[in-house]
């Protein structure tokens, strides 16, 4: 099964190799049965990856150690969940996931690219081809998973302690769902500039796609930051760390690649740049794998130990980048420009948005890359870390949000600013009334809090009012209201959903950052102590003994006003034996939106030990408005317009499939 | 090898490789809260040198923990928060601030955000302007010119 697997991954290069030449030239020949090839060796090249990741699943379920792979990651006594999940929680499995969603991504377009004119489909799936291409040969060439041992160990060494967590399970796939999706919008504008044509209509084509990726990467960062916040044990949610900032760039991108395709797809303007930032938007994704993989970020003398895979990535990272930015010099002024617009207008919004969310990208690349850069070329080390990102990044949100709610209301090529201040009236309303509140309730001291307060309620109400006007709040009675609310498209209730998701991430964000309560104590069998208002009871330690690990629990009561128990928080030490590796279990109990975070540190003898407890307010809504974030994306992927597609572009594609 | 697979960790995770954490102990808290207050923003803004990407605040590395105590005996000792970071600097190096000093060397990462704002913003304007100059002088083509001028009736 293992070599079956093997085989299948060196077939499947085979096959990505033929994709990427043989509809290309079909295309540039204007043959059809070439340009059809691509469909058919994207769907089998799926197919055979898919064979390939199966076989080394099998080899982790079935606990193989003749593979190296398995050997190095895997322990016969780990849970069954974990075993399988294991497959990517290293790198060599992680890149064969990475070139099987590749691969999803390329047969998805194969499948229900029909409507698309026959060469530009073609054209796509050669780029895809090419990609896949690069990373199948990194795998075959550097990261072959599939290589064996011999003798094969009776034991395997274990996967990373951090790992084993269902976190582990939902993050990687979700999040490469998202960074490789990216790849077809990037096909596209590649495919778009081989053909030096490019109109509205290929925004309509790209944006489900843009779409998709988009939703899942915003899940899978949501995701890998709630799996932080309880796995590290102190909190934390978001680090700026490179590795998180590699995967936030292109959702930052992405962002602004959404947007502005909405005024290509419209008003046919800001083509160029549309096809610019789907370029630039899967060079950060490549970017990030490169960050991640080649141990660049520890430092660069690691780098240095063990370049070959870096120097690969770096190889593939240039070909792609410098590949595409020079087909788009090269290309970029023989496309036309479209219509035209007054610099307040939707247009202008969102050009805006655009503005604000490629700077942001920009802050957060130069703070990434800047370390590396000041010690290649003057040997000192600097660190940039958390506080460098919240104020610059920060300051460069901060007015974004703030326009965000005027985005809609504004009218097409020429907008009323007036006219959209005087409706967000009530949402400005409603946003001083936070702020006031949250002044008087917590003192006024904290000016910044309440100014944050007041900006998660005005994206919130701000992004229903404009809801209920397209509804005719106001003017029409309730029937009509709710019959022309349900007419809307469901474009409408995405863009209200994603900007609603905005505001309650910011809320929850406000909330956690700025009001949350911190007990530092040593606690003895029996003590009680209040945080915030929570009467939290320590009943004392526990071993417990789990399947491949050991661990200390600290039982906790959370006790209600009549001081009889309401639950039971259990926060544990755990220690992994094999990798002689000790790991936090935070204990977490959630109140409404708020959240007690229990962590339990070193015994100090007599059963007491050292215990940290936290009370997060609003703290889901992070994540949570990620969800809303998601659920408009989704909305918008529905919209009518996206399912329908562009009818009028199948009769040429039948006609010359005819001829 | 080994290395690299841990390092490989890092991955898709948002997760370090940093053992998990347990960052100010009880027994360094100082009793005065104000000065404890101060201890702990300028913590937040130190880096734990031997830790993957924390700040001695979160880490509960050995190195973290003298640091911080050392943050709280200048902090007693009277020093002003300035005082205390640039005694930290002289003794670890500029490596240690999470924020990057705004000196010279770090001009290009401060004034980032600002150039690229600034800078795209101009060029917002002024393609706009462009365009718009650009259109109202647009030529008719050839067939336009045919369509117009059978349509004014002209045959000329």
């Amino acid at each position: 099964m293992v070599e079956t697997g093997h085989f299948a991954l060196v077939l499947a290069l085979t096959l990505a190799l033929v994709q990427s030449v043989v509809p290309l030239y079909g295309a540039r020949v204007g043959d059809t049965r070439l340009m059809q090839i691509g469909g058919t060796a994207a769907v089998t090249g799926f197919a055979l990856t898919l064979l390939s990741f199966a076989a080394l699943t099998v080899a982790y379920a079935q606990s193989d150690f003749s593979v190296a792979n398995v050997w190095e990651n895997s322990h016969s006594a780990k849970p069954m969940l974990f075993k399988i999940t294991g497959v990517w929680g290293n790198h060599e499995g992680s890149m064969l996931l990475w070139v099987l969603i590749l691969n999803f991504f390329g047969a998805l377009v194969a499948a229900f690219g029909a409507n698309l004119p026959p060469t530009l489909r073609a054209n796509v799936l050669a780029v895809q081809g090419w990609i896949g291409t690069a990373f199948l040969l990194f795998i075959l060439a550097t990261s072959n998973p599939f290589l064996r041992l011999s003798p094969a160990p009776f034991e395997g060494q274990d996967l990373n302690p951090i790992l084993q967590d269902i976190g582990l399970a939902i993050h990687p796939p979700l999040l490469y769902l998202g960074y490789v999706g990216f790849s077809i919008s990037f096909s596209f504008a590649v495919a778009a500039l081989i053909e030096g044509r490019i109109d509205a209509a290929w925004a309509r084509w790209v944006r489900p796609w843009t779409l998709a990726a988009w939703i899942f990467l915003t899940g899978g960062i949501a995701m890998g930051s709630y799996w932080a916040y309880y796995e590290l044990g102190w909190g934390g949610f978001w680090f700026w760390d490179p590795v998180e900032n590699a995967s936030f760039m292109p959702w930052l991108a992405g962002t602004a690649l959404l947007h502005s395709a909405i005024v290509m797809e419209k008003r046919s303007a800001l083509k160029i740049w549309t096809l610019l930032l789907a370029i630039m938007t899967f060079s950060l994704s490549l970017l990030g794998t490169f960050l991640v993989r080649s141990g660049v970020l520890t430092s660069v003398h690691a780098f240095a130990t063990d370049p070959s895979r870096g120097i690969f990535i770096l190889c593939i990272l240039i070909v792609f980048i410098g590949g595409s930015l020079a087909l788009f010099a090269f290309r970029a002024s023989s496309l036309t420009q479209g219509g035209i617009f007054q610099p307040i207008s939707r247009e202008g919004a969102l050009v805006l948005n655009n503005l604000f969310l490629t700077t942001a990208t920009a802050t957060v690349l130069i703070g990434t890359l800047y370390p590396l850069l000041v010690e290649a070329i003057s040997g000192d080390k600097i660190s940039v870390g958390a506080p460098f990102f919240n104020l610059t990044f920060g300051a460069v949100m901060l007015p974004l949000l703030l326009v965000v709610p005027f985005g809609p209301l504004l009218a097409w090529k020429r907008g009323d600013a007036f006219a959209a201040a005087q409706r967000l009236m009530t949402a400005a309303g409603a946003a001083l009334f936070a702020m006031i509140c949250t002044m008087i309730i917590v003192d006024g001291e904290t000016v910044l809090a309440a100014v944050g307060i007041g900006l998660a309620v005005w994206l919130i109400i701000g992004a229903l009012t404009d809801l209920a006007l397209k509804a005719g709040l106001g003017s029409v009675d309730a029937n009509v209201l709710w019959r022309r609310l349900r007419g809307l498209p469901r474009s409408v209730f995405g863009t209200t959903l994603a900007h609603l998701g905005l505001g309650v991430t910011t809320l929850g964000l406000v909330g956690a950052l700025s009001f949350q309560t911190e007990a530092i104590l040593v606690m003895k069998p029996k003590q009680v102590v209040e945080v915030a208002g929570n009467t939290i009871r320590f009943e004392g330690l526990r071993p417990f003994r789990g399947p491949n690990f050991t661990e200390d629990q600290g039982i906790f009561t959370l006790l209600n006003e009549a001081a009889a128990p309401a639950a039971e928080i259990v926060s544990a030490k755990r220690f992994y034996p094999v990798r002689q590796m000790p790991t936090t279990e935070a204990g977490i109990k959630t109140l409404w939106f708020s959240q007690l975070y229990i962590s339990l540190g070193d015994e100090t003898g007599d059963g007491a030990a050292v215990v940290r407890i936290w009370y997060k307010p609003m703290v889901t809504l992070i994540w949570l408005g990620a969800v809303v974030m998601m659920a408009g994306g989704t909305a918008s992927l529905m919209d009518r317009r996206l399912r329908v597609g562009a009818p009028a572009r199948r009769k040429p594609g039948k006609t010359a499939a005819a001829t | 090898m080994t290395r690299l697979a841990h390092l490989f960790l890092a991955l898709c995770l948002v997760v370090m490789t940093a053992q998990p954490v347990f960052a100010v102990k009880p027994d360094e808290v100082l009793a005065n809260p104000a000065l404890e207050a101060r201890a702990r923003s300028l913590s937040e803004h130190l880096r734990c040198m031997v830790c993957q990407n924390q700040s001695i605040d979160e880490s509960d590395a050995e190195l973290a923990r003298d640091l911080r105590v050392l943050v709280r005996e200048r902090l007693v000792a009277g020093d002003t928060d300035d005082q205390v970071m640039d005694y930290i600097v002289s003794r670890y190096g500029e490596f240690v601030l999470l924020k990057p000093r705004f000196n010279l060397r770090n001009g290009i990462l401060w004034a980032a955000p600002a150039i690229f704002l600034l800078g795209g913003g101009l060029f917002m304007l002024t393609s706009l302007r462009r365009r718009k100059a650009g259109v109202q002088a647009v030529a008719l083509t050839p067939e336009e010119q045919v369509a117009l001028d059978r349509i004014v009736g002209r045959d000329d």
